[in-house]
């Protein structure tokens, strides 16, 4: 394909599910306006969801879901050999995701529960990053196709990959939405990654983190202002435990409330 | 007759999920016919445990990224049967037309881009942009609109935000409203394109008999709550699904299995259209009987069309819904909410057939105990039990791999599994 009389770089791309929901594959099918252009822009190497072509000389794959099963670990390593750039594609793949909520129970219990006696294989939910190197996360539950279009044009002309030193609040407010907090709401939106155009709070919902941590967010005015809204340390610390993106802010609160016990 | 055949499909493509399909047939004899699942578990019915009710619906609609919106409404109605909380109508009818956003969007999303290929001799629908960039253009416009509607009126496209426990978070602006129902008007048109490019597909000829089970329609084709019925006679209301379902597990899949009446049974659109064929819109119909689809109708890739015959009805139906939100003002869409200890379900016809949520829950309305019952988990074994079926019939002079392999496909796929759901 010719662009400006220049031929461009069409890469080939693979797309693999792992433990998820699949919800982050749909959203490459969407976006309908610039679905062709977007699909004329690559080459969709491997892609199960949607073709039955299947072919293992891909550059780029796209990981969606969770590392949950012995042969899902092996499968991963080996698109990994394959792969010139591996892509963690959505929450689950960048941090484990909701599955990581069952890491809290214990496992063989969760199997009698659910199976009786005929028990399923399963071992403790991993991000994508836990068992292979990553080279760029894109997160998001689901992720934006807006972001993976970014992406694609990063691969195909070299423009820069997007980046946001900014939460989602500031598109909130781009978005004249009304504050989650001052209709007494808790909202991550204060220091959760923007480049979602903040669709919950304008849906009337407060933002649950699923693009994980900003660049450089300001936890310490974030618990802040949650405390002096009223909201208890058990329901702020659910909220950023839900999508496994703050596991690293969830373990400080945990030593610095150890910290202060010991203090005497 | 010497007839050998033998098929082997590793993770079958295009379907939402793993799923491997097993044939084979020696002289003429058949040996071995399975759909087994493989998916990995999830644990969600584990993972509710303790969990608030706000958060219930929000983490369930992860059960699946097609069928979302219809994981949270089974969930916050589960809750507010627990809670004994009855939602406004104007939330009510915000809720259906949510529902039917999604039920377009799938069907759509199926019906073009994981059956057609097969009918086209494709490998998917990507040629098609190239191949025939009308009918790509068509289905791309009918996708485009069904997410619109879903993000407009349930907040997003995937995972929806403002379906919450005690009815919707927002009405949305009446000139979004206004204009979905343009759009929906030019969608009809499209519609009837789809239906004209559908004719022209040879939808295999096989028949087994089964039971069909789906929700009752009372006054209107269902979709939301109510009873459940079934063509062998079975009804029982809605708190009593497990009387419906009968989940067991087996050794070799991780979703587990139901019956009813006999060894297997059937939900989704052609178990709703097969139970409530009299309750579809005049247009609807009238594309049923243009494919001389009547109930009972039992051959399971005629489920194709009845998800045509959906979308023609859910796009009517959403105008209906758009001038009555329109007119009546909207009002009120939220409800008290007060949690309580008890127990709810939530019965919900989503693209794929008839789901279950049941939680029950503690008087500070955190979960004790959940269980969701998902379609494709009830389609299972109906589709393992089609496969010999499927398989003997055409164990003919003639029939090769190749051949075999893409009927065995097609069948499972008319079924649009959602494996990842099954195995949540």
């Amino acid at each position: 394909m010719k662009h400006l009389g220049i031929e461009q770089n069409r890469p080939r791309i693979a797309v693999f599910d792992f433990t998820g929901c699949e919800g982050c594959e749909l959203q490459l099918a969407n976006k309908e306006g610039s679905l062709g252009a977007f699909l004329s822009a690559i080459e969709v190497v491997n892609f199960r969801e949607v073709s039955s072509d299947r072919g293992d000389d891909y550059d780029v794959a796209l990981i969606d879901g969770a590392i949950s099963r012995p042969d899902e670990v092996a499968r991963l390593k080996e698109i990994r050999e394959q792969a010139k750039m591996l892509v963690a594609m959505g929450s689950c793949a960048c941090f484990g995701g909701i599955n990581r909520l069952k890491n809290a129970y214990d496992l063989d219990e969760a199997n009698r529960e659910v199976y009786g006696d005929y028990s399923k294989e399963t071992m403790p939910t991993k991000a994508v990053g836990e068992v292979v190197t990553v080279d760029l996360q894109i997160p998001g539950c689901p992720v934006t196709k807006d972001e993976i279009e970014r992406v694609v044009q990063h691969l195909v002309w070299d423009l820069p990959l997007p980046s946001y030193a900014y939460p989602v609040c500031l598109e909130c407010k781009q978005r004249y939405t009304v504050c989650r907090f001052d209709v007494g709401e808790l909202c991550l939106g204060p220091i959760t990654r923007a480049g979602c155009n903040a669709p919950c709070p304008a849906g009337g919902l407060g933002c649950w983190g699923c693009r994980g941590p900003a660049e450089i967010p300001n936890y310490g005015e974030f618990f802040a202002l949650a405390r002096e809204k009223g909201f208890a340390d058990q329901e702020i610390n659910e909220r950023l435990g839900f999508f496994g993106g703050f596991e690293d802010v969830l373990s400080m609160t945990a030593s610095r409330e150890s910290t202060h016990e010991d203090q005497p | 007759m010497k007839i050998n055949l033998n098929v082997d499909v590793h993770h079958l493509t295009r379907v939402e999920g793993h799923g491997n399909i097993k044939v084979r047939v020696t002289n003429g004899k058949l040996t071995e016919a399975r759909w087994d699942v493989v998916e990995t578990p999830r644990f969600f019915e584990v993972m509710l445990k303790g969990k608030h009710y706000t958060t219930a619906g929000i983490l369930t609609a992860r059960i699946c990224g097609i069928c979302s919106i219809g994981h949270c409404l089974a969930s916050v109605r589960a809750t507010e049967n627990a809670f004994g909380i009855v939602i406004p109508e104007a939330g009510a009818k915000l809720r259906l037309l949510a529902k039917h956003g999604e039920t377009l969007q799938s069907h759509v999303l199926h019906l073009f881009f994981l059956a057609a290929p097969d009918f086209l001799g494709l490998p998917s629908a990507i040629p098609l942009k190239d191949l025939k960039p009308d009918a790509f253009a068509l289905a791309a416009r009918l996708k485009g609109l069904a997410n619109r509607i879903c993000d407009v009126v349930a907040g997003r496209t995937t995972h929806p935000v403002s379906i919450q426990v005690g009815g919707m978070a927002r009405m949305p602006d009446k000139y979004l409203l206004l204009e979905l129902k343009s759009q929906l008007e030019t969608a009809i048109d499209d519609l009837s394109a789809t239906v004209e490019l559908f004719g022209t597909f040879e939808i295999p000829d096989f028949v087994r008999e089964t039971e069909f089970v789906s929700l009752k329609g009372e006054r209107s084709y269902p979709f939301i709550g109510g009873r459940m019925i079934s063509t062998d006679g079975a009804e029982h209301a809605e708190s009593d699904y497990r009387a419906m379902t009968n989940e067991y597990v087996t050794e070799d899949n991780t979703p587990k299995w139901c019956k009813l009446s006999r060894e297997s049974f059937a939900v989704g659109a052609l178990a709703r259209l097969n139970n409530n064929y009299h309750r579809l819109h005049p247009k609807a119909k009238a594309v049923a009987v243009q494919f001389s689809l009547a109930p009972v109708c039992h051959n399971p890739l005629m489920n194709n069309v009845a998800q045509l015959v959906e979308c023609v009805h859910v796009a009517y139906d959403s105008i209906r819904i758009i001038d009555e939100l329109v007119d009546g003002g909207g009002g009120e869409t939220m409800a008290p909410v007060t949690p309580r200890a008890g127990q709810g379900v939530g019965a919900v016809e989503v693209p794929r057939g008839i789901l279950y949520h049941d939680y029950e829950y503690d008087d500070q309305g955190r979960i004790v105990r959940a269980n969701c019952v998902i379609p494709t988990t009830q389609n299972n074994a109906n589709i393992h039990h089609d496969l010999p079926a499927l398989v003997r019939q055409f164990t003919v002079p003639g029939m090769t791999d190749e051949k075999l392999e893409l009927l065995c496909s097609m069948l499972v796929r008319a079924y649009d599994p959602c494996v990842s759901c099954s195995v949540h």
